[in-house]
């Protein structure tokens, strides 16, 4: 898997081009600027792209603003953005420059090495991984009269895990149910969020997005 | 040859348009004579009541006159003079209190009265001042006119007696270009006589400005000692924590790698953990949002965050200086906090603008309503914030709802960043 890395502090660098080498992925460009960053996502078009939101010359969302640039440039480009702190603007942001392919995690989320390997192939598969601390900002809003007032509390708690970008079995895990149980609640969420047709991963997507943009 | 001609086009332009502000300001002076009047009558008016509401809203009148004539002088003239009034008390009354006080605070404004006295005195004084500079450039070229009309006629009925006249009658040309604009300054140095503050109100204004400053000192001074108390206490003991383990489990890891294991797990929660903490003191300090978005985007990013549905209406074509933009940005969070803390309500609103040098935000919900400024509270905390900016914050919070906290503070806004 060929990715491309954009950070701009030499420490986080090198330790994520060790981690990610580790793991069987093969770090083609290493940047450390915003326009850097864009000319590297274009010429290289990675399988996933690695981007820190702050970034030179301005150090403030030049990489997010290089990742959204570069997705519409290149529709469907997966990108996995990497920030000290998470907004939901941010990533209403991200959404609006297409879906799926889509990843935004504190970097702490780094530290667990195996669960960050997986959120980036998700992405890198078309998946989408959502920091848990979005999601559970999205959980704690009173004034939900739309689609997903519809579904259980257990539904929206399966559909947030999905958000993370979790697959069945690791969400019937953290639920501590059966990977059946969770799938039923999965087509139990689709059925209520309207998305009949589609193969089953771009269903996850779709219901991602409903629930992210509500 | 062209740039003379360039020199007199100006000179007359300038001349011209002194003449008609000359007018302006005596048609306007003489414009004030009914208000005066209209003021009076609202005064008498006050023993029967009526007066409460209308002197009031009639000074006011008047001093939106006195502020016309500042805003001139400074403009046509260059001569700053400042404003002198009280600023009004915002402690939440009910609304008969509130009309009172606000008649105390018009009418106990020795401002209020000194502009009021300036309303008969501007009328000689604009008369004067601000017509001749036209009556010199009407007489004048009347006389220029007259005597090209003589010279033409090939100097008949020439009296020679009258020669003195003619020469003070040609001269008055001349002095309309030059006098003019100092004929204006004098009006506006007349003007600050009567509607600058006097030495008295400075002092106060100074006194003021002390306490608030000295206010924004004790503010700061006690944030950083909660900083430092944060840091010792939270990320700086579990960086040690976290060197501690991992040196342990270097010890053990050939001896007892189960062990060395549990204490580099316990090594990564304890930098997830530091790093949460870290976040929250930054977001305390400077949000990153505000940094990399300004405000416009940090107060749409915070609303985002909140557990109820906000309306925005932001209008802010560039961005204030760094730390008026803080000020406004933790105050609005303060008030959004007191929202969803205290209103019960479903639905809030922020609108925030920037109009006449003021920035703007009004925060509203349709809540509970009842809310107070208690000592140490938050709406205390966004007065004393915004005090040191000569911001001021006011509230209307009726018992059932619904509440308004309406902040202002003077700024400027440099261009927006593209």
């Amino acid at each position: 898997m060929r990715v491309v890395l954009g950070e701009d502090l030499t420490l986080l660098r090198d330790g994520l081009i060790r981690l990610l080498t580790a793991y069987d992925m093969e770090v083609v460009a290493a940047v450390d600027s915003g326009p850097e960053l864009l000319r590297a996502l274009v010429d290289h078009r990675p399988d996933v792209a690695v981007v820190d939101v702050r970034l030179p010359p301005t150090f403030t969302d030049e990489g997010l603003r290089a990742a959204i640039q570069a997705r519409t440039q290149l529709p469907g480009l997966p990108v996995l953005v990497l920030s000290q702190h998470v907004e939901q603007l941010y990533a209403r942001e991200l959404l609006s420059a297409g879906t799926g392919g889509l990843g935004y995690l504190l970097k702490d989320r780094v530290s667990d090495v195996l669960r960050f390997i997986e959120a980036v192939r998700t992405v890198a598969g078309g998946g989408t991984a959502m920091d848990p601390e979005v999601v559970a900002q999205l959980l704690a809003r009173r004034d939900r009269d739309d689609q997903l007032g519809r579904l259980t509390a257990r539904e929206r708690e399966v559909l947030g895990l999905m958000a993370e970008g979790n697959s069945n079995a690791g969400i019937a895990s953290r639920l501590v149910v059966t990977e059946k149980a969770v799938s039923k609640h999965i087509g139990s969420i689709f059925t209520k969020l309207d998305l009949y047709p589609a193969e089953d991963a771009n269903r996850r997507v779709l219901a991602v997005l409903t629930y992210l943009n509500a | 040859m062209t740039d003379v001609g360039e020199i007199i086009e100006r000179r007359a332009r300038q001349t011209l348009r002194t003449c008609v502000r000359g007018i302006v300001l005596a048609v306007t002076a003489v414009a004030g004579l009914p208000l005066l009047v209209a003021s009076l009558a609202s005064v008498l008016l006050l023993p029967a009541g009526l007066g409460v509401v209308l002197a009031p809203k009639s000074l006011l009148v008047v001093r939106r006159h006195a502020d016309l004539q500042r805003r001139w002088a400074l403009d046509w003239s260059g001569v700053t003079i400042a404003r002198p009034y009280r600023s009004l008390s915002t402690k939440p009354t009910n609304r008969l209190f509130r009309a009172f006080r606000r008649c105390r605070w018009v009418l106990g404004d020795p401002a209020t009265w000194r502009d009021l006295l300036w309303v008969p005195a501007n009328v000689p004084v604009s008369v004067v001042l601000g017509l001749l500079p036209a009556f010199l450039l009407v007489a004048g070229t009347f006389a220029l006119v007259n005597d090209c009309g003589t010279i033409l006629a090939g100097w008949k009925n020439v009296v020679p007696h009258n020669f003195l006249l003619q020469v003070l009658f040609l001269s008055m040309l001349p002095a309309c270009v030059t006098a003019g604009p100092w004929l204006l300054k004098l009006h506006a140095a007349a003007a600050s006589s009567l509607l600058a503050p006097t030495r008295k109100e400075m002092t106060a204004r100074v006194g003021q400005l002390t306490e608030s400053r000295w206010e924004a000192v004790d503010a700061s001074a006690a944030e950083l000692r909660r900083i430092e108390r944060d840091l010792h206490d939270g990320a700086q003991a579990r960086l040690v924590a976290l060197g501690m383990n991992i040196g342990f489990a270097e010890q053990v890891v050939r001896d007892n790698p189960d062990l060395a294991l549990t204490l580099l797990a316990e090594a990564r929660a304890s930098s997830g953990q530091a790093l949460s903490e870290l976040r929250t003191l930054v977001r305390g300090i400077h949000p990153p949002v505000l940094a990399e978005r300004g405000l416009d985007g940090a107060v749409r990013a915070l609303a985002l965050s909140l557990p109820l549905s906000i309306d925005l209406h932001i209008e802010l074509p560039g961005r204030p200086a760094a730390p008026v933009e803080s000020a406004a940005y933790f105050a609005i969070a303060e008030a959004l906090a007191n929202v969803v803390k205290h209103s019960g309500a479903s639905r809030a609103w922020v609108q925030l603008e920037h109009d006449h040098g003021r920035l703007v935000a009004i925060i509203g919900d349709n809540g509970v309503g009842g809310a107070h400024p208690r000592a140490g509270g938050g709406l205390q905390g966004i007065e004393r914030r915004l005090n040191a900016f000569d911001g001021m914050v006011a509230v209307t919070s009726p018992a059932g709802g619904p509440t308004q906290v309406t902040m202002e503070l003077p700024c400027e806004l440099s261009l927006a960043r593209t």
